[in-house]
Formats: structure tokens, C-alpha cells, sequence
């Protein structure tokens, strides 16, 4: 169990601004931080990291406090039991694929470890090459494998897959599931894609301006319904002629077929559309 | 022809990178790494031998070294130790003068480094030390060459502040660059060539070792 309060003022787009965060991680939870940017997601990942110090806060990892501002405690990041994937990967250019792995290392560890992690991410070949002839995907693995060497109490995860292609994305996506029911690690991801989200955690914690907004699971969140209720898109008419009707639905414009149902229609009537009238197409 | 100034100039070139390789590192990490309201204080120190014409610099130091007064004084009575017209004497002062060229390019490097490599290191439990030498100072292997090579080229080409503090003392303090002054002076020109030439070329070569290595160091690096 995680335990976290934490006060930090933040620098908003808007002037100041102060990040208010009192949640707790299940053991073994995959949580994803959604929001906007500049909402505190980074901030309150860097803070878990103890990357940066919050004026006010408690960190509670497993019964070990990591952070107590009343108490001064705050250990250093190199005490606290992270696993951390940057955005920019932050792989050490001057070392292989190998030697970043064997850095990470715990001097007590397992010397098998990085040759079990490299298998398990599909690396061996790329062993002995240096980060920077690596492609996105092939990076973010290797952030992801150095992250696992010691094997930490929490790994936190900062948009690690905005920067690549969806084909990677998704990808990288089962590979991250795979990872969390293999090694039950408690995880924390940020994350602005919903799908994404969906695939991988249980919990969604949404943040704006420094404010939880909302958390609870993914379909709460994102008020998602249930396929059997129907798919209800609401539109309102913005062109009726002789051979269709117009009707945009968020951002979308609908072109219907005249028939039956749409007799009558006139501007500006509210509409709403069922899933039985949608078709659907593969689109990869 | 005598040899000597030009062994002189080598061995002052050599002590002085060596010394400004342990003094200068640690201090342009420090400057990298601080966010102090003295910083450009402190950065405006280290560029003064930039500006400043050896002269003055020499002027000072020749003060402060004088057996007569101040730390010069202290030196003389307490340690027995004169640095005017001295080679040590020399080293501290092309120490001096030459610590912008060691600086600039290991602070520029360090500073250019992205934070996250620093942080990454941290959060896999390693400490400021481990971080600093096995992470930071490999990555920033051009700038380490950089600097190097130049203070030992700077050092070279020597002349007001090594006249000023080392005088021309043969085998002491006479160096090439005051040697060639030396023979120009008594019209001894084939002596003047010689050494003008020999640190020339010298020199040269020293300064396409540089780019042609910072060139081959550049491709392993990653595009930040």
C-alpha cells in the first residue's frame, strides 16, 4: 500500500496554482494519471521519485515512510526503491544496452537478472549496441528493462509511450500488461490516451490544475457505457436537403439518408443516433 | 641551438593542464550545477584572463607574490617558499590564466547534458560520485578533450604573464615564447625562426587533433 498527501505550489498557465494530491495505491494496483498539460501529473511522479520536494506532504511506501515534511523526513531518490521510465528514456549514451542494465544493478543482485529482463524484452541481439543507434520502441524497452533491475516497490512510468508510432504503442502496451502480471509491481503511469489507459490500469486518478478531479476505474472516468445500452451519440441537425441530413455530434458531422425517421427534421433539432445506425470499418 | 626553453615551455604546458584537470573539473561542475545569485560573479572571475591583458594579471600576481608583502610575504617566511622569477611560480599563475579554458567547455558540456540522464542515475540508487564519473563525465568527452587541449596550447603560447612572473631565467623560467623574444631582440633570427616555427607547427597540430577527434567523439552521441 502506497499512501500519498502532498501541497506543492505549482506554476499553472494561469499564474500560481497548488497541487493537492491524498490518494492511496493499492499493492500491486496499475493506476494512470490523466490530465491536461502542466496539470501536476510529472510533478507528483517526480515528487513520489524524490526528484522534487513538496512544502507539505506524507509518502508511505509498504509501511516505510519516504517522505514526512512535519517530521523532516525525505529520503533521497537513491534510498527510495523507484523504478523510473523518463519520457526522453534517459539511457546513458556512453554504455550499451548491457551496461545500462548492469548499472542499475543492486551490488547485492542477481547477476542473471539483466540476461532474464533482455530475453523477456526481445533485446539479446541488441545487447551490445549503444543507445543512440536504437530506434524509439528498441529505447523505451531498454528505459523499461533498466527500470526493473531492482526490482522496485513502485514503478512510475511518465508518458514513456507518447513518442512512438501506434503500431509500437501497442506493442509496448501488451508488453507493459504482460509486465505487471508477471511482476505484480505497483505501478503509477501518466498518460493523455484513453484507449491506452483503458488497455492497462484499474484505476484512472484524473487531475487538472493541481486538483483531482475525479478517480475511480476507467469506464467511470471516462464515462464510458456499456456497449449492451447502446452507443448514444447526441447531435443536433445543421443541414436538411433533398438528398441528405447533416448532423454533427461532437466533432464529428454525420450525413444521413433521407427516410422514414428523418421526415420532419428541421435546423437545429437535437437528435440523437444508435449504434444500429452506424456501420463500422477495420481501419489497421 | 639550445633546446631548453622549448623542454621548459613543454613541461609548463604539461603541469599546468594536469593541475587545471583536478582544479578545473570539480569548479565547472560546481558552476553547472549552481543556481547562486554569485554565480556570474564567479563566472565573470574565471573569464577575466580572457579579457584582461597579461600584463595586468602579471602585475597583480607579481604583488601578490612579492617576498616584501602580503601572501608573498607569508610564503617566504613561514613555508621558505618564493614564487616570483620560480617556475611554481609560473604554474600557479598559468593556472590562473589559463582556467577559463579548461572552464567554459566542461560547464558548457555539463550544463548541456539533460537533467534526466543525472536523475535516471539517482533513482537506480547510485550515488552523486557514481553519477558524476560514470554517467556525466564520459558523456561529455568532446568538451573534456576540448578543454584539455586547449590550456595546453594556451599554456604554449605564454608571453606577457610568464615575463612579468618568471622573468628570463635560462632553464628556470625562459621559456620558448620569451626565447624567441630574446633572440629577436639580439638580432638572432635563424634562432628566432627556429622556435617560432617549431611552436607553430606545435600548435597546429595540437588544434586539428581536437577537431578531428571531437569529430569521431561526436557520432556515438545521442541527438539531444
Amino acid at each position: 500500500m502506497i499512501r500519498i498527501s502532498i501541497r506543492k505550489k505549482l506554476q499553472l498557465a494561469g499564474g500560481n496554482g497548488q497541487l493537492n494530491i491524498d490518494t492511496e495505491l493499492p499493492d500491486r494496483s496499475f493506476t494512470a494519471l490523466y490530465g491536461p498539460s502542466g496539470a501536476g501529473k510529472t510533478t507528483l511522479l517526480r515528487i513520489i521519485a524524490g526528484l522534487l520536494q513538496p512544502e507539505q506532504g506524507i509518502i508511505e511506501v509498504n509501511g516505510k515512510t519516504w517522505l514526512n515534511t512535519s517530521k523532516k523526513i525525505n529520503l533521497p531518490p537513491q534510498k527510495r526503491n523507484i523504478g523510473f521510465v523518463f519520457q526522453d528514456y534517459a539511457l546513458f549514451p556512453n554504455m550499451t544496452v548491457l551496461e545500462n542494465l548492469l548499472y542499475a544493478q543492486p551490488s547485492n543482485g542477481i547477476q542473471t537478472k539483466a540476461d532474464e529482463l533482455l530475453n523477456k524484452m526481445g533485446l539479446q541481439n541488441l545487447a551490445h549496441q549503444k543507445p543512440a543507434l536504437l530506434s524509439g520502441g528498441q529505447k523505451q524497452r531498454v528505459a523499461l528493462a533498466r527500470a526493473l533491475m531492482r526490482q522496485p516497490e513502485i514503478l512510475l512510468l511518465d508518458e514513456p509511450l507518447s513518442a512512438l508510432d501506434d503500431t509500437t504503442r501497442q506493442h509496448l502496451q501488451a508488453e507493459l500488461q504482460n509486465l505487471h502480471q508477471q511482476y505484480h509491481l505497483t505501478t503509477l503511469l501518466v498518460s493523455h490516451h484513453v484507449p491506452e489507459i483503458y488497455k492497462l490500469a484499474q484505476r484512472v486518478i484524473h487531475i487538472d490544475a493541481g486538483q483531482v478531479i475525479q478517480s475511480g476505474s476507467p469506464a467511470q472516468v471516462f464515462n464510458l457505457h456499456d456497449a449492451l445500452q447502446g452507443i448514444n451519440l447526441i447531435g443536433e441537425v445543421v443541414n436538411v436537403s433533398a438528398d441528405e441530413v447533416e448532423i454533427l455530434a461532437r466533432q464529428n458531422l454525420i450525413r444521413i439518408k433521407p427516410s422514414l425517421q428523418t421526415t420532419g427534421l428541421a435546423l437545429g433539432d437535437k437528435v440523437s443516433i444508435h449504434a444500429a445506425d452506424l456501420s463500422l470499418q477495420k481501419l489497421s | 641551438m639550445d633546446y631548453q626553453p622549448l623542454w621548459l615551455t613543454l613541461k609548463l604546458a604539461l603541469v599546468t593542464t594536469c593541475c587545471l584537470l583536478l582544479v578545473g573539473i570539480p569548479f565547472a561542475a560546481g558552476l553547472a550545477k549552481s543556481r547562486s545569485r554569485f554565480k556570474p560573479f564567479l563566472e565573470a572571475v574565471v573569464s577575466l584572463p580572457l579579457v584582461l591583458p597579461p600584463s595586468v594579471l602579471g602585475f597583480y600576481l607579481l604583488l601578490a607574490f612579492s617576498p616584501t608583502s602580503g601572501l608573498g610575504k607569508i610564503l617566504d617566511s613561514v613555508f621558505s617558499i618564493r614564487l616570483v622569477f620560480s617556475f611554481p611560480g609560473l604554474v600557479i599563475s598559468s593556472i590562473i590564466y589559463s582556467l577559463p579554458f579548461m572552464v567554459h567547455p566542461v560547464q558548457a558540456g555539463l550544463e548541456a547534458l539533460p537533467s534526466s540522464l543525472r536523475e535516471a542515475s539517482q533513482t537506480l540508487g547510485k550515488t552523486n560520485w557514481q553519477t558524476f564519473t560514470q554517467v556525466l563525465l564520459p558523456n561529455i568527452k568532446p568538451a573534456l578533450l576540448t578543454g584539455t587541449i586547449l590550456t595546453f596550447a594556451h599554456t604554449l603560447g605564454e608571453f606577457g604573464l610568464v615575463l612579468m612572473i618568471g622573468g628570463n631565467i635560462p632553464g628556470v623560467t625562459k621559456v620558448a615564447s620569451i626565447a624567441i623574444y630574446d633572440e629577436v631582440e639580439s638580432l638572432n633570427f635563424s634562432a628566432a625562426h627556429l622556435y617560432a616555427a617549431i611552436l607553430l607547427v606545435v600548435s597546429f597540430c595540437i588544434l586539428v587533433t581536437v577537431y578531428l577527434t571531437n569529430k569521431r567523439l561526436s557520432k556515438n552521441r545521442l541527438p539531444i
